[in-house]
């Protein structure tokens, strides 16, 4: 199996990036990491489409989560990736990894031509995130409902080391279904681990259906709020929203927070916008084709 | 034998009997005091993992989670993401069942270095019943790559695999008795992984044991003496990684092979010889444990009777399988 080595330089370039971005206009940083988010769609999609598997709907309703915490929230280190003291992001939507090996790759955790090798034999980019393989990836996740207590250990121990490093988790809206989340997020409120964000992708889909229709979610943010945690929601599409919560956690003082990213399914693409069956059907030479057109700005 | 000296004259000493408990806690707690990393996760169980002094004497590293086993081990799979060396403890059946997805992926799979603390396995809880009976653990684990699946036998071996387990740079699982054991002979200082001890040399035929079956395969040996049969015993902690070479030994040396063990005869110990014998040296085997069913009520003694899981019950299995082999 192919070792992932980390691209030379990008540590210097990722701290640059994001002390531009702080510095930067509202508008211009909107502008940047729109950008960076078309990027990883088209890097998705190109993934996608060469595997002939994956889960594009959901990489799409993320892309911009996951962008706006790879170049302007996460104190990570693409060339130390064990570095000890690094922020940590847990996503649990392990099946969304399309888009977090993109994002990886542009910031450079490793070289961009890895991501050619998404779920070929023997590839490290397996079609569910490994850490023993993949650098920047902290648990192995792809069932769904294992992030959130990782995410609270992992700030467990943050605390007992006395680090202000902070950690996030990635949840889908529909694996909130799963009950170990609401016991991982009892017990992120009575340690008080405000050094815990989790962030809900609300594309309000899930494998087969509304999530309403399913097993219905709402009330969401009263949920969490009398769990004990501090809720927030934001256009999970609106990059300057998503870099103020983000980088203004914790919300409170004491308390872990929830940010609910409303979000839509396969957003990006017109034909893929909020439609189940993208979550994990793969795009035709057609279908490919038009998708390029639309992420091409 | 280890045994006590207040016997009268005329009886058989009866050695002090242990349970392996009161081992696992003083090593961890002495283990805390020498390394800040060592924390302890559980599930309710404070009293019952016997952690009442750890929690006393090093405030802030056991984080008591509450009756939520799932979370129980994600959140030992992220202390150990942050540096620690998370002793994770719950009576085995919750463990195990509850979280078993939780322990395949989040600590097997991730190489999350993990100790996960099996408490009370096996028919410990007894009269409780087939709820709290934990007889599917070692199948449930023994499967799972990169997991290291150890069952002490006695308090020295219980401290060993603590020891061992917190210096270990990976996951581990050890299976902690309640159900009192006698002091094993003191074969070994240190546990090695993968290394079954040999209690007893014989040639006529093996007895392989772990946890509270190993002193019992041992008595079985000392009857089968008085019959005229040799029977070697194998102490037999590490069911995975297995000691290969002392089974394939047994298989060539000896008639027969006897395993013996708290749990079901599925997929345990028994059946992890099995699955190498019956590719490398076929030889009779006799697996004793629970056969494939649900527990009647009974104390943990009276089940152990019950089911042959006893010095004359593992002779007697013995003599058939010797019986059948012409021996």
């Amino acid at each position: 199996m192919t070792e992932l080595r980390s691209r030379p330089g990008s540590t210097a370039e990722l701290g640059a990036r994001r002390d531009w971005l702080e510095h930067a206009e509202a508008a211009d940083r909107s502008e940047h990491l729109a950008a960076a988010a078309t990027a990883l769609r088209r890097r998705d999609l190109e993934m996608i489409t060469a595997a002939r598997m994956g889960h594009i709907g959901g990489d799409f309703s993320a892309a911009d989560i996951v962008a706006t915490l790879y170049l302007g929230v996460l104190r990570v280190d693409p060339e130390a990736p064990d570095w000890p003291d690094r922020d940590r992001y847990i996503q649990s939507k392990g099946h969304a990894s399309a888009i977090l090996y993109a994002a990886l790759a542009m910031v450079g955790f490793f070289e961009d031509e890895a991501l050619d090798t998404y779920m070929a034999p023997l590839s490290p980019l397996n079609g569910h995130p490994n850490r023993r393989h993949v650098p920047g990836v902290e648990s192995n996740t792809g069932p769904l409902g294992h992030g959130l207590p990782v995410g609270v250990g992992a700030a467990l121990a943050g605390r007992l080391a006395g680090s202000s490093r902070r950690v996030f988790v990635l949840t889908g809206d529909g694996e909130l279904q799963e009950g170990s989340n609401w016991e991982a997020a009892m017990a992120a409120a009575h340690h008080r681990l405000d050094n815990l964000i989790a962030i809900v992708d609300r594309n309000g889909l899930q494998q087969g259906a509304r999530t309403e229709e399913t097993n219905g979610l709402e009330p969401l943010a009263d949920k969490w709020t009398a769990f004990g945690w501090q809720v927030l929601q934001v256009d999970g599409h609106d990059h300057e929203q998503l870099y103020q919560a983000l980088r203004g956690t914790p919300l409170a003082a004491g308390k872990p927070t929830c940010i609910i990213a409303r979000t839509q399914k396969g957003h990006g693409v017109s034909f893929m916008t909020d439609r189940v069956e993208w979550h994990h059907k793969v795009p035709d030479d057609q279908q490919a084709s038009q998708a390029r057109k639309e992420l091409a700005t | 034998m280890t045994q006590a000296a207040t016997a009268s004259v005329g009886q058989p000493a009866i050695p002090p009997l242990h349970d392996c408990r009161k081992a696992f806690a003083q090593t961890l707690h002495d283990l805390a005091a020498a390394d800040e990393r060592i924390v302890v996760v559980c599930n309710d169980s404070v009293g019952s993992s016997n952690l009442v002094s750890f929690a006393r004497d090093y405030p802030g590293r056991l984080f008591n989670v509450g009756i939520a086993e799932q979370d129980m081990v994600g959140v030992g799979a992220g202390l150990a993401n942050g540096g620690y060396i998370p002793f994770v403890c719950a009576a085995s059946p919750f463990l195990t069942g509850r979280a078993l997805e939780q322990i395949k992926a989040d600590v097997a799979y991730t190489g999350a270095a993990v100790k996960l603390c099996g408490m009370s396995p096996g028919l410990a809880y007894g009269p409780l019943g087939p709820t709290h009976h934990s007889i599917e653990d070692l199948a449930w684990l023994r499967v799972l790559p990169d997991l290291p699946v150890v069952v002490p036998a006695d308090p020295a071996e219980t401290a060993a695999a603590v020891r061992w387990a917190a210096q270990a740079p990976g996951p581990a699982f050890l299976r902690i008795s309640r159900s009192p054991v006698p002091d094993l002979p003191p074969t070994v200082q240190a546990l090695e992984p993968g290394k079954a001890t040999v209690l007893a040399a014989g040639t006529d035929i093996t007895l392989i044991g772990n946890g509270t079956l190993a002193s019992r395969c041992l008595n079985a040996a000392t009857l089968l003496t008085s019959e005229g049969v040799s029977a070697r015993v194998l102490n037999m902690p590490w069911v995975r990684p297995l000691d290969e070479d002392a089974i394939i030994a047994a298989a060539t040396q000896t008639g027969g092979i006897v395993t013996a063990e708290e749990h079901s005869i599925h997929g345990g110990l028994g059946g992890a010889v099995a699955e190498l014998i019956v590719s490398r040296s076929p030889v009779r085997m006799r697996i004793l444990g629970v056969p494939g069913q649900f527990a009647p009520t009974g104390s943990t003694e009276w089940l152990f009777e019950h089911y042959g899981l006893t010095g004359p019950g593992i002779a007697r299995a013995a003599l058939s399988l010797l019986g059948e082999t012409g021996g």
